[in-house]
């Protein structure tokens, strides 16, 4: 019974709730390295499939080992050096051994010495999720963000604030609540008394073993001995019984005890945006052009929904017509026709006036099309551009998934010129797609 | 320094245990409490003194963390720890860790990690080993006693991981990593080989701070003052270099001379400084270190198996783990990573023992137990190599052997011609000039002495390293400051020289140059480095 002996005055501490401390150093170590991390990033981005990107994998970065390393004074090859090595197996002395390749140093006290020679193997890591979104969308921002909508409708959010006396059922807080009665149990001194009598019994017992194997049984001496025990244990049973009881009695949860989860409200100025997607499907898109704007698209929808909470997101897409779709059918689903691209900007600006206040939304729109359009059309879309569209919305972007200039890009130019929030860029190749897609949205573009 | 008398031989043996102590593969604190007021029973029979134990659990990530950190429960924030945190988690997740999970602080009370993960045994193999093995080292060791201050170290970084938040909200974090990084880069020249630290507080520290400032500021002005002075004083002072004798410490004679940094750089580079200085001794112990932790918690371990308190089954777990990490890989072996200093350690105070014995005890030590006496060969090289060992108490011969030396004499003092056969050592000598490697010596009675003189200077920090020293400042025209490295056996610096000479131009502000001498004083070598241009 080792517990019985003196009490021993080890210190076991807990630490394991206190949590890691190197987070700052890790936060550094991904900043300092920020360019090549977004290199890696970019790498991986344009070899991957558009449902990988979606779906948000970590990632594994590599940067070349002489990069991160840190430069200290030490050894090079050359001049005269001894080793000691263990594990002879054939030499004696006087021996010649030829010089291992990889330089004089060979194996050995000398570790360090080769990181300046070769250095080419990668320090290789993974990216949480987090870190992979924030080494891709960092520095992005949707420009000319306006708190629009404030005073009227004023928003709230849910904040945790600690424990109250009450609340609702479904807010109990068992822990806590499951705390405080114990403390009123233990508070009441019964436990312990009960674990000091327990402790008693124990003790008796104990002692009667040991002394029972003494005596003869049945001589005077052993009955005597036999009852004393037997009423000392019956006097402690009773006493134990009766704490027993009155510790039954003390109610399981008082109301007194329970405690509820506190949550507070705290008001939220927030603005509100809508994005606009609109995206051309019609013959002229071949595969790869679709593939080239639905990776736009999925670069968007990333950005937009990992970096702002409250953004409605509008998905158009046309061929001669257009129709609002769901954001699965958005990227997923396969129809063709014709093309007239007004058709898209049309129902953009119906949707606008039928659910999106240019008061009240931050309105953005993003268009992807190979620039083919049903010629007499184009002049229109500039029309509805300049007239109707660009004086609501904060910012437009234009990609062309295509290099050839048709009438649609050379109208849209004339946009351009007269328009500072209206954005145009062709990309060709799935490479050029995140740099053209970061040039959209930079920070404090000019 | 009063210390109590240690024993000659190990006390007496409690009472055997009637039952071994339960060893279900999780612990539960009390368990741990259990093990561990046995293990310190054992260990006081030996008389190991130490500083009182705290013993801390924490998670794999955690112990993550503090390896990253140097190893220590508090430290500034900088980039390559965040580094190492991350190599050491892929060497975690692909188990190339094995005990390297131990991590004990050389403060007072002594703290030791325990890992969550780690079954019982793994527990009691870890408080053995750190909790009295290594606890008793850095209380005993002559370069600890010297150097390092048991009561202040945590009290340090808590005060340096504050003052470097602080420099990093006044200046931004750039300025403050820049600094670290070069200071980084110097912290092995950051060091006192020979004078003796003080001892302070934390509030002392900071007091002496705003002091030292004022003061340090003031003598970095005389030095660079421009005011003409008069002819006689100028003349006289030109034949004078500066600094008048090479320093050693790069980093103090930085803190104390650069002419541009700002107050806080300079409490900067004496804080990493201060810190190198800390872990100086450590550098230089391993072997001994190691190998006394080693040591200890298979005698104590196996002492509470021979008194019963230990399961067959704990047993195997400990042994197994031991033998793991003793094992020495031979040089053509896969995965030969040099001297493993657990190794050569245990088997040195191990041998030390042998020696003082004239033999070895199999099975139980003592009643019970079998003594296989050394044969007379072997007796008869003891009788010449260690005459004062034959025959003294092992406990005083290992107890002394701890207290008074470092890496290097240990093994230049201890390494026996029996070990040198055990560990089949070779010496070889790789010239430049010539083709080929030469084998200098091997295990044979003409070579004992030549491997074991070589294998001592193999941890001799003085040769593991480049002597630079700082040789002189142009103090009245360019404002160069000079390295001198001279050279040992014409061993050049590596080619990271250039990039660490880059820092120091940083700090220094002006140009910097790398002479390199040869053993008669010849410069064969020349380095420059120019600080950057300044906004």
């Amino acid at each position: 019974m080792a517990h019985t002996d003196t009490p021993f005055v080890g210190t076991v501490i807990d630490r394991r709730n206190q949590g890691g401390r190197s987070h700052g150093n890790r936060e550094r170590f991904l900043k300092r390295y920020k360019s090549q991390i977004a290199d890696a990033v970019r790498r991986s981005v344009n070899g991957r499939d558009i449902k990988d990107l979606a779906n948000g994998q970590s990632e594994e970065v590599r940067i070349p080992k002489k990069d991160i390393s840190e430069p200290t004074f030490h050894h090079g090859q050359g001049g005269v050096r001894d080793m000691v090595h263990p594990g002879n197996q054939e030499y004696v002395t006087g021996d010649r051994i030829k010089r291992p390749k990889g330089g004089a140093g060979g194996k050995g006290s000398g570790g360090q010495a080769s990181d300046t020679g070769e250095g080419n193997d990668d320090f290789v890591f993974t990216l949480s999720k987090e870190e992979f979104m924030e080494a891709f969308f960092g520095d992005l921002e949707l420009p000319n963000m306006a708190r629009t909508s404030l005073a009227e409708t004023p928003d709230f959010k849910w904040h945790r604030a600690g424990y109250s006396t009450d609340g609702t059922q479904t807010n109990l807080a068992l822990v806590p609540s499951w705390k405080q009665k114990l403390g009123r149990k233990i508070g009441t001194g019964i436990p312990a008394k009960i674990r000091d009598i327990e402790e008693q019994l124990g003790l008796v017992e104990a002692l009667w073993k040991g002394r029972k194997s003494e005596i003869p049984e049945g001589s005077d001496e052993y009955l005597w001995l036999r009852a004393e025990y037997e009423k000392v244990v019956a006097d402690l049973e009773k006493q134990l019984q009766v704490l027993r009881l009155r510790l039954e009695k003390i109610p399981g949860l008082d109301p007194l005890d329970l405690r509820y989860r506190a949550r507070q409200k705290v008001p939220q100025p927030y603005a509100k945006a809508v994005m606009f997607c609109l995206m051309d499907i019609s013959g002229s898109m071949d595969e790869e052009r679709k593939d080239l704007s639905k990776r736009f698209f999925t670069l968007l929808y990333l950005f937009l929904t990992r970096h702002y909470e409250r953004i409605e997101l509008v998905f158009i897409r046309h061929h001669t017509q257009a129709e609002e779709v769901s954001e699965r059918d958005f990227f997923y689903s396969t129809e063709t026709g014709g093309t007239v691209v007004s058709s898209a900007l049309e129902l953009m600006t119906k949707v606008i006036e039928a659910r999106y206040p240019s008061s009240e939304w931050n309105i953005y729109g993003a268009q992807a099309s190979d620039g083919d359009n049903w010629h007499h059309d184009s002049g229109h879309c500039r029309e509805l551009l300049i007239g109707k569209i660009l004086p609501l919305c904060r910012y437009f972007a234009y990609i062309q998934v295509a290099t050839p200039e048709q009438n649609l890009w050379e109208e849209y130019q004339v946009v351009a010129r007269s328009c500072k929030h209206f954005a145009m860029r062709k990309v060709s190749k799935p490479s050029e797609i995140y740099p053209v897609f970061r040039e959209l949205f930079e920070k404090d573009k000019s | 320094m009063k210390s109590t008398p240690r024993p000659q031989v190990p006390g007496p043996a409690g009472p055997r245990a009637r039952e071994p102590l339960p060893s279900p593969s999780d612990w539960t604190f009390a368990l741990i409490d259990d093990y561990h007021r046995i293990i310190r029973e054992t260990a006081s029979r030996f008389g190991l003194d130490t500083y009182p134990n705290q013993l801390e659990i924490i998670t794999a990530e955690q112990m993550m963390d503090a390896y990253a950190s140097v190893g220590m429960p508090v430290n500034y924030r900088h980039w390559s720890f965040g580094k190492e945190v991350i190599s050491t988690e892929k060497n975690y997740q692909r188990g190339h860790m094995g005990l390297a999970y131990e991590i004990v602080i050389n403060s007072n009370p002594c703290i030791s990690y325990l890992m969550e993960e780690n079954t019982m045994a793994m527990q009691a193999l870890v408080i053995a080993h750190a909790a009295y093995g290594h606890n008793s080292f850095f209380k005993g060791n002559y370069l600890f006693r010297m150097w390092t201050d048991a009561e202040g170290i945590i009290d340090y970084l808590v005060y340096a991981r504050g003052y470097i938040a602080s420099c990093e909200e006044k200046h931004g974090q750039l300025a403050v990593e820049e600094m670290l990084d070069s200071c980084h880069a110097l912290q092995n020249y950051g060091v006192d080989r020979y004078r003796h630290p003080q001892r302070r507080s934390m509030a002392q520290e900071r007091a002496l701070r705003v002091e030292r400032e004022a003061y340090a500021q003031q003598q970095v002005n005389i030095l660079w003052r421009t005011l003409p002075k008069t002819h006689e004083v100028a003349h006289e002072e030109a034949k004078k270099r500066f600094p008048e004798e090479p320093q050693e410490n790069i980093l103090y004679f930085i803190e104390k001379h650069a002419p541009h940094l700002e107050p806080w750089q300079r409490e900067i580079v004496r804080i990493v400084r201060k810190i190198a200085q800390y872990f100086y001794p450590q550098r230089q112990t391993q072997v001994m270190n190691e190998g006394w932790a080693t040591f200890w918690h298979h005698k104590i371990l196996s002492t509470m198996y021979d008194q019963g308190h230990l399961a067959d089954g704990v047993m195997i777990e400990l042994l197994k783990s031991h033998t793991n990490v003793i094992y020495q890989r031979g040089v053509g072996e896969r995965g030969y990573g040099g001297m493993n200093p657990y190794a050569l350690g245990f088997a040195m105070y191990t041998d030390l023992k042998r020696i003082c014995e004239g033999g070895v005890w199999r099975g139980k030590e003592g009643e019970g137990g079998t003594f296989v006496p050394s044969d007379s060969h072997q007796l008869k090289e003891d009788q010449e190599w260690f005459p004062d060992l034959v025959g003294a108490p092992w406990l005083t011969v290992l107890d002394h052997a701890m207290r008074n030396f470092k890496d290097e004499s240990f093994v230049g003092q201890y390494l026996s011609p029996k070990l040198i056969r055990q560990f089949r050592f070779f010496a070889v000598t790789d010239d430049e000039r010539e083709e080929e490697l030469r084998v200098a010596a091997i295990h044979d009675e003409g070579g004992y002495r030549r491997v074991r003189e070589m294998l001592a200077r193999q941890y001799d920090l003085g040769m593991r390293e480049p002597n630079i020293q700082v040789w002189n400042v142009d103090v009245r025209d360019t404002r160069t400051l000079t390295l001198r490295h001279t050279r040992e056996r014409n061993r050049p610096v590596a080619d990271s020289a250039h990039e660490v000479l880059k820092h120091v131009a940083r700090v220094w502000g002006y140009p910097v140059r790398l002479e390199s001498v040869d053993e008669t004083g010849k410069i064969v070598e020349k380095l420059d480095a120019l600080p950057p241009k300044t906004k």
